[in-house]
């Protein structure tokens, strides 16, 4: 493989798509999966097969007329599933099974839009992303191919440039001249720390010795983060690129990609994209002519969040339990069986090539005087649009909130207005953003600064429905059961915090409750060795930094002030609204309502249990809780 | 025919050329054929592997993949990741084991019909609060919504034994 080899390839690839009259990309990311988006395709086949179109499911030397083809994720989860026509541009959203016939009759065969399965922007219907406030406001640069080409095919990444930058790295950049351009791109890792990947190449590359490894960590294990699986999932071979360059600035001969359990579709289509790059030579043994080797294998994780902690990952890798290390020794200097290595973040290697491609300037043109180019960060929890995005480090909260997901919604999905409450950011070890930082630009220093962090890139929006306290919880439940167990402040302490917060929730808090909890979370954070012990506290001393008032309504009041905490809640019959059926007295587990046709019921508090059941069951919503 | 069992873990083990660094791969492919990581065959792994039982012990303990009891027929996991969290994953969960029976934090079924897992996160957060029932994921999910789920599979169940 050479330059003449992949401009061969580019030039077939293009030649040949050009002769494809439209190519019918279905979006084949999780959330479209989950929502039948694979039945779709399937559809699609069948139809063109049994109308006798002229097709292909890959682009072949003699190219039918149409192209169909699964994509990675489109981003736009909330509108799933999602075709994209091209070269067209029409993106239809909510794509149902029966709509197909209505796609390939009037959109492939007679080039017309099908109007009602457009985005219904509020201007009209958008044609394509171009007029859907969504994607208007991102900047896609790492998520430039994704859900834009096919990943399993290695012609068409190759054909958008990919692997070029791997041949330059092997084939006519010096280590040092690489591990500079990633020092002055920026470039800092995406994983959580943001340590800035450069430096740590520079380091492992200074290392003696002739064995070196390069780790991808795909163990996306923060809780409502999915960006890194989108990546796994719709650009494989841009990982792997990243890799290689990566490779060729330490002198490493050796890969592994590290992804977690819970991601079948990430290790399938990789192994597929490692098997492909094999034989096609641009993977394995003397790249580009250039006698050096570089081979790559995926290793499955085994359900375990610490594993995400570099030394931890180390560890399980090499087929131990997955327990933390003192640092230093870097794994730069010591890593894998002893050796140099490094590990570096799905979404950071996924941009190493544009990195190459761009230049550093050029790359570092995007972002903030600390944090450059652009993040990816999966959008959930009440938000209109939920959905994969990518922004420029320095957008700011509203940008993402209001005008990319449209705004925050109620529990019941209706429009919430006003009622943001707060973002949570950085997973476990992040914290909450309120409504005073909505204009605050986001990048590593200003998260920082207010106690949350970037973390992998959750962000989970919460409307007003929401109870901070049981946000705090859920973490310190999370970190509790993941916990490894090696520091005792972290193993006994997080345990001791969770055990506090449910003192609180469940209306057992005095005043000493608050201080005990601060006290141990400052312990925990002090006394622990690795990443997940010290940050563990984050959410709790966040929600308490910003949400004092409400810690204190549940300890003082007994009272939570969203309405969520079941212990502190009193049920009451609305005796306007209750027709005396007597079914709620009926399914009480605890016996506590009481009372009969003539007198109405009435719920006895001291031995209601709070379970629920006379509210399920009233069908004159008569039964109300507060 | 006793020596059958251990034919597979032969087998595994050998594609793995008995590398100790490969314990997890190797338990997980064991997992897989088994269903569960039966106590002989651990014992079985460390000899071969030239490790202590404690280590294999410690690997099968530490991840939560791992499980060293025979899991229900159908797997149905409850996603408790932040979005679905705050989507109110916990009354999915509740729902869940009360359409199930289940009781004192068992997670199988009597009849090793059902096994419920609760995992951190899947990945489908756009789709929250969502359930992965056999593999498929279900996203948007409500309390009647898996109660339905359930009474599928049952009914599929039933359908099947009176073919």
């Amino acid at each position: 493989m050479n330059k003449q080899a992949l401009e061969q390839i580019t030039t077939d690839f293009n030649c040949r798509l050009a002769l494809c009259r439209d190519r019918v990309l279905v979006c084949a990311g999780t959330g479209c999966v989950a929502n039948g988006s694979l039945k779709i395709y399937e559809k699609f086949r069948r139809i063109m097969a049994e109308w006798g179109l002229s097709f292909d499911l890959e682009l072949k030397q003699d190219p039918a007329e149409h192209l169909l083809s699964a994509s990675g994720c489109q981003g736009f989860c909330q509108m799933s599933p999602l075709v994209t026509i091209q070269p067209a541009n029409i993106l239809y959203v909510k794509v149902q099974e029966e709509d197909v016939a209505e796609i390939v009759n009037r959109t492939l065969l007679k080039g017309e839009i099908v109007e009602r399965l457009l985005y219904q922007a509020a201007e009209g219907p958008a044609r394509n992303g171009e007029g859907i406030p969504f994607y208007q406001l991102q900047q896609r640069r790492s998520l430039a191919l994704c859900g834009v080409i096919d990943p399993l095919d290695l012609n068409e990444y190759i054909a958008a440039g990919g692997y070029e930058q791997a041949r330059r790295a092997f084939a006519e950049l010096r280590p040092e001249e690489i591990c500079e351009i990633m020092e002055r791109s920026g470039l800092r890792g995406r994983g959580g720390g943001g340590f800035p990947t450069g430096r740590k190449w520079r380091m492992a590359a200074q290392q003696p010795g002739e064995i070196k490894y390069v780790i991808c960590n795909g163990d996306e294990g923060d809780p409502g983060a999915f960006m890194d699986s989108c990546v796994m999932e719709g650009t494989p071979h841009a990982v792997l690129e990243g890799m290689m360059i990566a490779a060729a600035a330490i002198g490493a001969n050796h890969g592994v990609i590290y992804v977690r359990t819970e991601y079948p579709l990430a290790v399938s289509r990789l192994g597929k994209a490692i098997r492909d790059a094999r034989a096609q030579g641009v993977l394995g043994e003397n790249l580009f002519g250039t006698g050096k080797d570089f081979d790559i294998e995926i290793m499955e994780g085994a359900g375990a969040f610490v594993c995400g902690e570099e030394t931890a990952l180390i560890a399980s890798v090499e087929g131990k339990r997955g327990m933390p290390m003192p640092k230093p020794p870097y794994p730069a200097q010591s890593g894998l069986f002893g050796k140099p290595t490094i590990i570096n973040n799905v979404e950071t290697l996924a941009t190493v090539p544009l990195v190459l491609r761009l230049g550093p300037e050029e790359y570092a043109r995007v972002g903030t005087a600390g944090s450059k180019g652009t993040k990816t960060f999966s959008l959930t929890g009440h938000v209109a649009n939920t959905g994969l995005i990518e922004v420029p480090f320095g957008a700011t909260l509203r940008q993402i909130v209001a005008e990319i997901g449209g705004g925050v919604i109620n529990d019941d999905g209706s429009n919430a207005g006003d009622r943001f409450k707060a973002v949570q950011i950085g997973g476990p070890s992040g914290g909450c953003l309120t409504r005073e930082m909505l204009d605050m630009p986001l990048d590593y220093e200003n998260l920082k600064s207010v106690g949350a962090m970037v973390g992998s890139g959750g962000l989970v929006v919460m409307n007003q429905q929401t109870c901070m306290v049981q946000i705090a919880r859920f973490f310190m439940q999370f970190t509790q059961n993941e916990s490894c167990g090696k520091c005792v402040v972290c193993r006994e302490g997080t345990r001791q915090m969770l055990a506090l917060l449910d003192d609180i929730i469940e209306g057992r808090a005095d005043r000493a409750t608050i201080p005990l909890l601060e006290e141990l979370a400052h312990a925990v954070t002090m006394g622990s060795l690795c990443g997940l012990g010290k940050t563990a506290p984050n959410p709790v001393l966040s929600t308490l930094k910003y949400f004092r008032e409400e810690y204190e309504a549940h300890v003082q009041d007994k009272r939570c002030p969203a309405g969520r905490c079941q212990a502190l809640l009193n049920y009451a019959i609305d005796p306007e609204l209750c027709k005396r059926c007597g079914l709620c007295a009926r399914k009480c587990p605890a016996a506590a309502i009481s009372g009969d046709k003539e007198h109405g019921y009435a719920i006895d508090q001291s031995s209601c249990i709070k379970c629920n059941a006379c509210l399920d069951s009233c069908k004159f919503n008569a039964v109300g809780k507060n | 025919m006793e020596n059958s069992k251990f034919d597979a873990v032969c087998a595994i083990l050998d594609a793995y050329r008995h590398d100790p660094n490969k314990l997890i791969p190797i338990l997980r492919e064991i997992q897989d054929q088994y269903g569960y990581l039966p106590e002989d065959l651990m014992i079985f792994v460390s000899t071969a592997l030239g490790v202590s039982p404690a280590s294999v012990y410690g690997v099968a303990t530490f991840f939560s993949h791992f499980t060293l009891e025979p899991k229900g027929r159908h797997i149905v996991k409850v996603c408790d990741g932040t979005a679905c969290h705050v989507r109110r994953s916990e009354e999915i969960a509740r729902a869940l084991r009360q359409e199930l029976g289940l009781q004192d934090g068992r997670d199988t079924t009597g009849d090793m019909m059902f096994t419920l897992e609760t995992v951190a996160c899947l990945g489908a957060c756009s789709l929250a609060p969502a359930v992965v029932a056999d593999g498929v994921v279900h996203g948007s999910m409500t309390p009647s919504a898996v109660r339905a789920l359930i009474a599928d599979i049952r009914n599929k169940e039933e359908a099947e034994s009176h073919e």
